[in-house]
């Protein structure tokens, strides 16, 4: 395998990391205010599902991430409902939520389309197109920083940029503000946020609806961005790889940086079986290459990753004691 | 003496009152249980005031009313003569009231610092907090004595320590009134001494400080009036250094209470329980029993005493059979397994072992199940039980339940109600009726008293004598030192997993057995 090659793997890492990071942060602040989400796989889809509609109508890639946005923002909404207000089971909650989305999205778009579940092919300003850095093309034949910075830096859509960015964002909230030392204290303890004055429940409503947006990006992120258009079951099962990536980067906004762009190699590595056979030297089947990501998902969550400590709160509802 | 509120209501000023709370008229019920019943209470400032009463008279819920995390029915708090709605914890923390509760409200892995702005942070952006904390922090430890570094994790803490920040996040809001929830029942003698001082040197500066306990000894020490709850109602108020223990023994529970142990002296007679060498590791592979050796023969009490966490559980738990050991356990001369299939509560209980766990309600009782499915526990396949091969014989399950109730005075005495409607008192008389009449060789008995009100509290200490007068062998685990003073027919003190000492309670006292505590050998 040549450099370029590795760089054109590491490039498409990224654009299959992304909604992976996203989804991954989102669950990273839900579970850090104690609210475990197993809901993110349905938030994304519905997401998808309305953004890729949405952009399809309106021609606009920006205004379907909000239809995005605003999809995931009502399933975090019914989750906080059931979860917190009526301190429901979070992990009964979350799967309900993942089958009314999984079930919801193609009932509309078959009603919105009638195209079999799926929203028509996005083109034009109803994508989010890739952005070619400054002199990306013209240092393209620079040895080693070319194909980098070409391949792997630019690229990309505004998308994925942001998703990046909320890494630094996310660490700055959870460790440098008010809100983040009371996000990460409501996950580990809500009496000690309780008896301080502050409102346990608003904290979470409010971690979910952070859970909410992101989810709402990611979701967009797939039907305008990394693809053209809304398909069915069209997230398979990332919002379960982002909670093994949560759980593999022990909470951590970094390591989930580090930890959603593995599972994302493993993705992208799927997408070339060539690269891998000349490798291996013998023909690795492609349905062995797509099952990775989810082999690693299945090894982080028997525990090879080492001790991860849940936050302590984290899955039971807050009731007063006497 | 008695000292209620009773100033004339509307025209006292705020200026004038010398009270820094009043409480008038306070009433709550929780569904058809009446909690609280117009409580009335007035703390004069810069005083240390006592509440005491038996396990649901009422005390927490008024302090969780005062503290705004209960709303009450009907009645009015006054701070410092002004009327005071307290609709949620953030306005009783505005009215200056700070409370430090028995299980305290840390976030374990957050620094001291951290835990100390949760809730009180000068702004969105955390440094400015952090730097203001800790310099005040700085100035409130050097002048109460209390010294905690500010960075350590809470979890790294001693209990001591953590309740010490506790009262600086109290302070830390400014708060001029301090309420404190059993604040020794997890502290070394030592300890509660330090937190006096602390206390005293807080009502030096003007605090006020209400001081909740069951402890009738730090009343009489630490607080300057005392108020008594029983069965959700006030029932007097009166000055300490015109009350005693007995008279405020008989206030909280209506009738006169015998707070000595009475027992004659031990007559020991075989040995029942050797134990050589017993160690013991946790999960993570921690030693945390070292090596303990001693005996116990029968009709004899060995006291255990030992500040929480320092090995008494594992002992216990080795001995009752939970817990895998190695070492030499022989019963009446016969060796016990302590590894392996063979090593667990079944066949402890069959040898003769009998064992009221420390800890009730996660161990001796499944909360959910009847007291009848309780008292099977462990016994299930005692032959009495059985109907036949296939079947269990509820009817007489149950009647011998209702005659343990009976025997034990079990309130209510209905077997059919599920563990968790009783209170704490009751629920460990079921275990010890339990264990008890099985007639074992040897008891273990862990915790007895703890959250058992006094009236019960004098019922088991009465049963756990008549066992040994009937020539058992008793091994008692209690962090409350009296209970050991006054039980025991011997005492061995444990520290981090080995036996310190051992003492005579005869001629033993507190200090003595405090350094034991804290791990000093300073054997006189």
């Amino acid at each position: 395998m040549d450099y370029e090659t590795l760089m054109q793997i590491f490039g498409s890492t990224v654009r299959l990391g992304t909604p992976l990071l996203l989804a991954c942060l989102a669950g990273l602040f839900s579970e850090r205010a104690g609210i475990f989400d197993i809901g993110l796989e349905g938030k994304m889809l519905a997401a998808a599902m309305a953004a890729g509609s949405v952009a399809a109508m309106s021609g606009s890639a920006w205004i379907g991430l909000l239809a995005g946005i605003g999809a995931s923002l009502i399933f975090s909404g019914l989750h906080g409902l059931a979860s917190i207000t009526f301190r429901g089971n979070q992990l009964i909650s979350g799967v309900a939520l993942n089958f009314l989305s999984s079930g919801i999205t193609v009932l509309v778009a078959q009603a919105l389309f009638g195209q079999g579940g799926r929203t028509p092919p996005l083109d034009g300003a109803a994508r989010f197109n890739p952005i070619t850095l400054p002199f990306a093309e013209s240092l393209q034949d620079v040895p080693l920083i070319g194909p980098l910075y070409y391949q792997v830096i630019s690229g990309h859509s505004i998308l994925v940029y942001a998703a990046v960015a909320f890494v630094p964002l996310t660490w700055w909230v959870l460790y440098r503000t008010r809100f983040g030392l009371r996000l990460r204290a409501v996950g580990e303890n809500p009496a000690a946020v309780d008896t301080a004055g502050v409102s346990v429940v608003g904290l979470r409503y409010a971690a979910l609806a952070i859970t909410g947006v992101l989810c709402g990006i990611a979701g967009a992120y797939m039907a305008t961005a990394l693809q053209a258009g809304f398909g069915r079951e069209m997230t398979a099962g990332r919002g379960y790889i982002a909670l093994a990536a949560l759980i593999f980067a022990k909470w951590r906004p970094w390591q989930a940086l580090g930890a959603t762009m593995l599972f994302g190699f493993f993705q992208a590595l799927a997408l070339r079986p060539d690269v891998v056979e000349s490798i291996a030297r013998f023909k690795v089947p492609v349905s062995m290459l797509d099952a990775l990501p989810y082999i690693l998902t299945v090894l982080v969550l028997a525990g090879f990753v080492g001790k991860a400590i849940p936050p302590r709160a984290g899955g039971e509802p807050y009731v007063k004691e006497r | 003496m008695v000292a209620t509120a009773n100033n004339g209501g509307r025209q006292a000023t705020a200026a004038l009152t010398p009270y820094a709370i009043e409480l008038k008229g306070i009433s709550k019920a929780f569904g058809p249980v009446q909690a609280n019943k117009d409580i009335n209470i007035a703390v004069p400032r810069g005083t240390i005031h006592g509440i005491i009463g038996e396990n649901g008279a009422g005390k927490s819920t008024l302090m969780s009313i005062l503290y705004g995390f209960y709303r009450a029915d009907a009645g009015e708090v006054y701070i410092n003569g002004k009327l005071t709605p307290i609709p949620d914890s953030q306005s009783a923390i505005r009215a200056g009231i700070g409370m430090v509760f028995q299980h305290f409200k840390l976030v374990q892995n957050f620094t001291v610092l951290e835990n100390v702005i949760l809730g009180a942070e000068d702004g969105p952006m955390l440094n400015t907090s952090l730097a203001k904390a800790r310099k005040v922090l700085g100035d409130l430890s050097r002048e109460y004595e209390m010294d905690v570094d500010p960075d350590a994790l809470i979890e790294d803490l001693s209990v001591g320590h953590q309740q010490r920040v506790e009262i600086l996040k109290a302070l830390y809001r400014q708060a001029d009134i301090l309420i404190l929830d059993e604040p020794t029942g997890v502290l070394t003698p030592d300890e509660a001494d330090h937190l006096f001082r602390i206390l005293n040197g807080l009502k030096d500066q003007g605090k006020t400080i209400i001081l909740i306990t069951h402890k009738l000894r730090e009343i009489m020490e630490a607080t300057d009036n005392v108020s008594v709850m029983r069965r959700g109602t006030m029932v007097a108020t009166v000055k300490t250094a015109e009350s005693s223990p007995e008279s405020l023994a008989e206030l909280m529970v209506g009738r006169k209470v015998l707070l000595e142990v009475e027992k004659v002296k031990a007559t020991p007679g075989a040995v029942v329980l050797a134990v050589e060498n017993l160690r013991v590791k946790d999960d993570d592979g921690i030693e945390r029993l070292k090596g303990v050796s001693f005996e116990i023969r029968a009709g004899e009490i060995l006291g255990i005493a030992g500040v929480a966490g320092n090995g008494q559980s594992e002992l216990l738990e080795a001995l009752g059979g939970i817990a895998r050991a190695t070492g030499r356990i022989t019963l009446k001369g016969v060796d016990l397994p302590l590894v392996g299939l063979a090593a667990n509560g079944q066949t402890r209980r069959a040898a003769g072992i009998a064992h009221v766990p420390e800890d009730r309600q996660h161990l001796g009782l499944i909360m959910d199940f009847s007291a009848w499915e309780n008292v099977a526990f462990g016994y299930h396949n005692d032959p009495k039980y059985q109907k036949n091969a296939v079947f269990m014989d509820n009817d007489a399950l149950r009647a011998d339940t209702e005659r343990k109730m009976a025997t034990y005075d079990v309130r209510p005495p209905i077997a059919t109600l599920a563990a968790k409607n009783f209170s704490g008192g009751n629920q460990q008389k079921i275990v010890v009726a339990r264990e008890m009449e099985q007639n074992p060789d040897l008891l273990l008995i862990g915790q007895p008293t703890r959250g058992v009100d006094i009236g019960a509290i004098e019922f088991i200490h009465k049963q756990i004598v008549a066992l040994r007068d009937a020539g058992k062998a008793i091994l008692l685990v209690s962090v409350e030192l009296d209970e050991i003073m006054s039980l025991s027919d011997r005492i061995a003190v444990m520290f981090d997993g080995q036996i310190m000492g051992t003492a005579d309670p005869e001629t033993t006292n507190e200090r003595e057995l405090g350094l034991l505590m804290a791990g000093v050998s300073g054997k006189a």
